[in-house]
């Protein structure tokens, strides 16, 4: 187990153990087929001609000088699509090919199938679009002033919850202006698939995805064919993080495909893939906190404003989010909060780990380290003197009826002891690190402290259901579950829980795929542990009920006289005790459909609602040394109290948290989408810098587990909490060590070296 | 394709042709397209990922930066020449053990970047390790569970 984790209550059956993944052999041998990797016979390249304006309409298109080079088979526009021209996650505001305007930097014009990737490159440069440029809205701040951009307008949504007594004041207030800047996921493994003709008219896709089905819904419309002519498989995923639930090159190499009969493959460039992806919205935010004079909060107003970018996306319920969880997981009896999503000629925003609630937390987390200065608190004591227990209501006046340890969380992560002090460290462990740029007696420390909580699941009334089919022939359980396994560690997750119900020794997961099952919903919102999990383990629980009634016919015996144990079939006598693998000469099977409770909207004007599933909570530390002259931020080490419910893979979950800390340390100090009047101006890893070994700290890590009713084994999902709070406890650490305000994400560091200059204009 | 050309490249002990090849394919896209040797991954095809982590003649590149056909007369060693037996190296063992794999698609450029850090530093301490490694971009682990990997091999071929 890893140094710094801390886990209670180990069984020592299937669940709750550290278990390797099933597909760790291929992956590190190379082996592992990612979307990238596919190959076939007569196998075309497809590539993308994209806009390179923000906004434009489109005067003409010649594709005759891409037809001439030798090796290329077709060159497809707007025209050409088969079926409804325009696609989307919620809404179908996309175009699969613009035709007449482009609205983003990055909007797909023309497509293309070569021989070779590089005489695709030289077709799609070939190409010749006449644009007439027009003004781009790019500034979130103009979009509800300015023309419309899209038929549908320039609001994508405003989301009000009003809470309690509106006109309430605390004897405190604190107000601020907070700015967040575009994340990218960075998902290394690029946009990719294989679409490859039936020769029927139909076509299987093979594809990076985090949802099937939902992409099957948009795809096969948009071919015009009906929905079993379109297959969906999952191919190798390299990473998504959000980045993947809206689709990239799914039609287009199925057009393509179409068009010319053979397999094409589409891989995306990393420069393409920057704006090939819905990215996380930035943000801009406005919060004021009153409280009375011993911290205890009053109210909490906020207004959000979101930048959706040219294409709805899931803005709509991001915004949501934004504003359900603007107070974070405290109890704030009385609020005003709006979330307004607008539209601009931005690339199109949309899900990124944390959906809507990063935004949030690093305005909420910074108001709260405000309020502890004005009432003359610690940030620790400020905050659990306001911390959401278990059956406190939210602002949508929801009462929260799970386990919510925010308290154990945020004392754990407050009590791991302190890393040594800067004196103590060498020279490459200092800001600026190995160029030893840093002056030691410029280097300050600090230490920031927050908090943060998400809903697991989907949520609003949307009923995110999942299937799950159980085959048990032989001993051996085959599981039948469409879930997109990401890099996640879902596969590993499903071969545990069957384990432990069926007690077999091998499970097969047979490749997810539209063609052998319904759907399982996206891999997304922390939910397929909690809902795809569940839904195995009820299949496997009704195999095993099989199992018993076969034993008991067998026996003679009644089935309520024997028992399921531990994968056994029992009789009170022990006189029966038989594995279940071996309970039946006939193969078992069941196929299960599971629900999450149901959910209700939010009230229109007050966001009032039972509006989630369920929560999961966290908390960070943050140590940070800043080289106070270069501005340069060393994270020296991260301490993370992470409600788990129950950890079904302890090592599992710590990758989890690591990966979501990173993440969120990127956001913090470095990772940013910078763009000039829309156009972006860093997409490659020279220029968007993710964190590296280099600057990721050691994770302290304690695992809180009270485990849900009616999740599996008590399981909640851990996949995205840990990026909300890290983020802001950076911050607060920054701000600790150098007193300034730092009011926008990612901090620079001419934010911190440049400071004083700024502040004198 | 104009500019083709026909050459050898010698990869994990193997001699390969490499037939009609435009003459600016990278030893990655050779490797990956033409050779079916897709292990080595392609998360940038600019150099600033390590995910094609290759060594050309005992030297660590990144494979998307070379010329293919100037590797003509070079040892190349990819990640599939790290286990050619079908069983796992001792770096690989103990990724996978460790928990430092996740959506997998850095591990092979790690796996090539670990065992030549440790071929050529039996003992590297924490930063020497995060120095050597901090060329290899994941995005899924936060690099914790890959630290702990290298930590364990060490200690095991320390004996
Ligand atoms: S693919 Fe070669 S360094 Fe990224
Ligand atoms: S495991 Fe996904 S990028 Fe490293």
């Amino acid at each position: 187990m890893a140094d710094g984790v801390r886990v209670v209550d180990r069984p020592r059956t299937g669940i709750g153990v550290s278990t390797r993944r099933p597909d760790g052999g291929p992956k590190v041998r190379g082996e592992f087929a990612y979307s990238s990797d596919l190959h076939a016979d007569r196998m075309l390249w497809g590539r993308t001609l994209r806009s390179p304006h923000a906004h434009a309409r489109i005067l003409s298109i010649d594709i005759g000088p891409a037809l001439t080079i030798p090796g290329v088979s077709a060159v497809l526009t707007a025209d050409d699509v088969p079926g409804r021209p325009t696609y989307g996650l919620t809404v179908p505001d996309q175009p699969v090919l613009a035709r007449d305007i482009v609205r983003y930097e990055g909007e797909p014009v023309a497509i293309v199938a070569a021989d070779h990737p590089d005489t695709a490159r030289r077709a799609i440069a070939s190409i010749v679009v006449e644009y007439e440029v027009l003004e781009a809205i790019t500034d979130p701040q103009r979009a509800l002033q300015s023309p419309a951009i899209h038929p549908d307008g320039n609001l994508i949504r405003t989301v009000p919850i009003r809470r309690g007594d509106v006109d309430a004041v605390g004897s405190v207030v604190v107000e601020g202006t907070y700015e967040m800047g575009i994340q990218d996921q960075a998902f290394l493994g690029p946009e990719s698939g294989m679409a490859v003709p039936d020769g029927a008219g139909g076509v299987d896709l093979y594809v990076a995805t985090q949802g099937l089905h939902q992409d099957h819904a948009q795809v096969a419309p948009c071919l015009g064919l009906a929905p079993e002519q379109v297959r969906l498989h999952l191919a190798g995923t390299g990473g998504a993080f959000g980045a993947r639930e809206d689709l990239s090159m799914h039609v287009h190499a199925c057009m393509l495909a179409l068009h010319v009969n053979r397999p094409v493959k589409m891989s995306y460039l990393r420069d393409e893939s920057f704006v090939g992806h819905v990215r996380r919205h930035p943000a801009h935010m406005w919060f004021r906190h009153h409280a009375t004079p011993e911290g205890r909060l009053v109210k909490v107003e906020a207004q959000i404003l979101l930048d959706g970018g040219a294409y709805a996306s899931t803005s709509a319920y991001t915004a949501a989010n934004s504003a359900r969880f603007a107070c974070g997981p405290y109890r704030v009896p009385n609020a005003v909060i709006d979330a307004t999503c607008v539209r601009t000629n931005n690339a199109p925003s949309g899900a990124m780990r944390g959906f809507g609630v990063v935004q949030v937390c690093y305005a909420h987390e910074s108001q709260m380290d405000k309020l502890a200065a004005a009432v003359g608190l610690d940030p620790v004591e400020i905050r659990l003197r306001n911390v959401l227990a278990r059956g406190d209501e939210l602002v949508t006046g929801q009462t929260v009826d799970v386990p919510a340890p925010v308290r154990e969380c945020l004392e754990a992560a407050a009590s791991v002891p302190m890393p040594p002090p800067a004196s103590d460290v060498d020279d490459y462990g200092l800001p600026g690190g190995a160029g030893r740029t840093a002056d030691r007696a410029r280097i300050r420390r600090g230490v920031g402290y927050a908090v943060g909580f998400k809903n697991l699941a989907y949520a609003e009334g949307y009923d995110d259901d999942t299937r799950a089919r159980c085959r048990l022939d032989g001993g051996v359980a085959t599981i039948t579950c469409a879930a997109a396994e990401l890099g996640q560690g879902f596969v590993t997750v499903a071969e545990q829980i069957t384990r432990t119900v069926l007690g077999v020794d091998q499970v097969v997961l047979a490749p997810a795929s539209t063609a052998t099952i319904g759907s399982a919903g996206s891999s997304a919102s922390s939910r397929q542990t909690y809902m795809s999990g569940a839904a195995i383990a009820m299949a496997c629980r009704q195999v095993a009920e099989g199992a018993r009634r076969a034993v008991a016919h067998r026996h003679a015996v009644a089935v309520e006289a024997l028992e399921i144990d531990e994968g056994r079939i029992v009789s009170r006598d022990l006189s029966i005790d038989i594995p279940i693998g071996r309970a039946s000469e006939e193969p078992l099977e069941a196929e299960v459909n599971h629900h999450h409770r149901e959910t209700f909207p939010m009230d229109p004007v007050t966001g009032q609602g039972d509006t989630d599933v369920s929560w999961v909570f966290a908390a960070n530390r943050a140590v940070v040394d800043v080289d106070l002259d270069l501005g340069l931020v060393r994270v020296v080490q991260m301490a993370t109290g992470q409600d788990v419910g129950k950890a079904l893979n302890p090592l599992s979950v710590v990758g989890q948290i690591e990966g979501a800390v990173s993440q969120g340390l990127g956001l913090a100090v470095m990772e940013e989408v910078v763009t000039t009047d829309g156009i972006v101006r860093n997409p490659s890893f020279t220029d968007y810098l993710i964190p590296t070994t280099a600057d990721m700290p050691p994770v302290e890590i304690t695992l809180i587990e009270e485990p849900e009713d009616g999740a599996p084994f008590g399981a909640k999902g851990v996949g995205e909490t840990a990026c909300l709070s890290s983020t802001p406890a950076v911050v607060a650490a920054i701000r600790a060590a150098t007193g300034l305000e730092l009011s926008r994400v990612p901090v620079r560091p001419e934010d911190i070296a440049l400071a004083d200059v700024r502040r004198e204009g | 394709m104009t500019g083709a050309v026909t050459y050898r490249l010698q990869i994990n002990g193997a001699d390969h042709a490499v037939e009609s090849s435009w003459l600016g394919e990278s030893l990655l896209y050779v490797l990956r397209e033409r050779l079916g040797l897709v292990g080595s991954k392609n998360a940038c095809e600019e150099g600033e990922c390590g995910s094609c982590s290759v060594l050309v003649d005992g030297r660590l590149v990144c494979s998307c930066l070379e010329l293919a056909a100037a590797a003509e007369g070079t040892e190349i060693i990819t990640v599939e020449g790290l286990s050619p037996d079908g069983t796992l190296s001792d770096v690989q063992e103990a990724l996978v053990a460790e928990g430092g794999v996740q959506c997998g698609f850095c591990t092979p450029g790690f796996v090539v970047a670990v065992h030549d850090l440790l071929d050529g530093n039996a003992s590297p301490s924490p930063l020497e390790t995060k120095e050597a490694l901090a060329g290899n971009l994941c995005r899924c682990t936060g690099y914790g569970r890959i630290e702990a990997a290298v930590e364990r091999v060490v200690e095991l071929r320390r004996g």
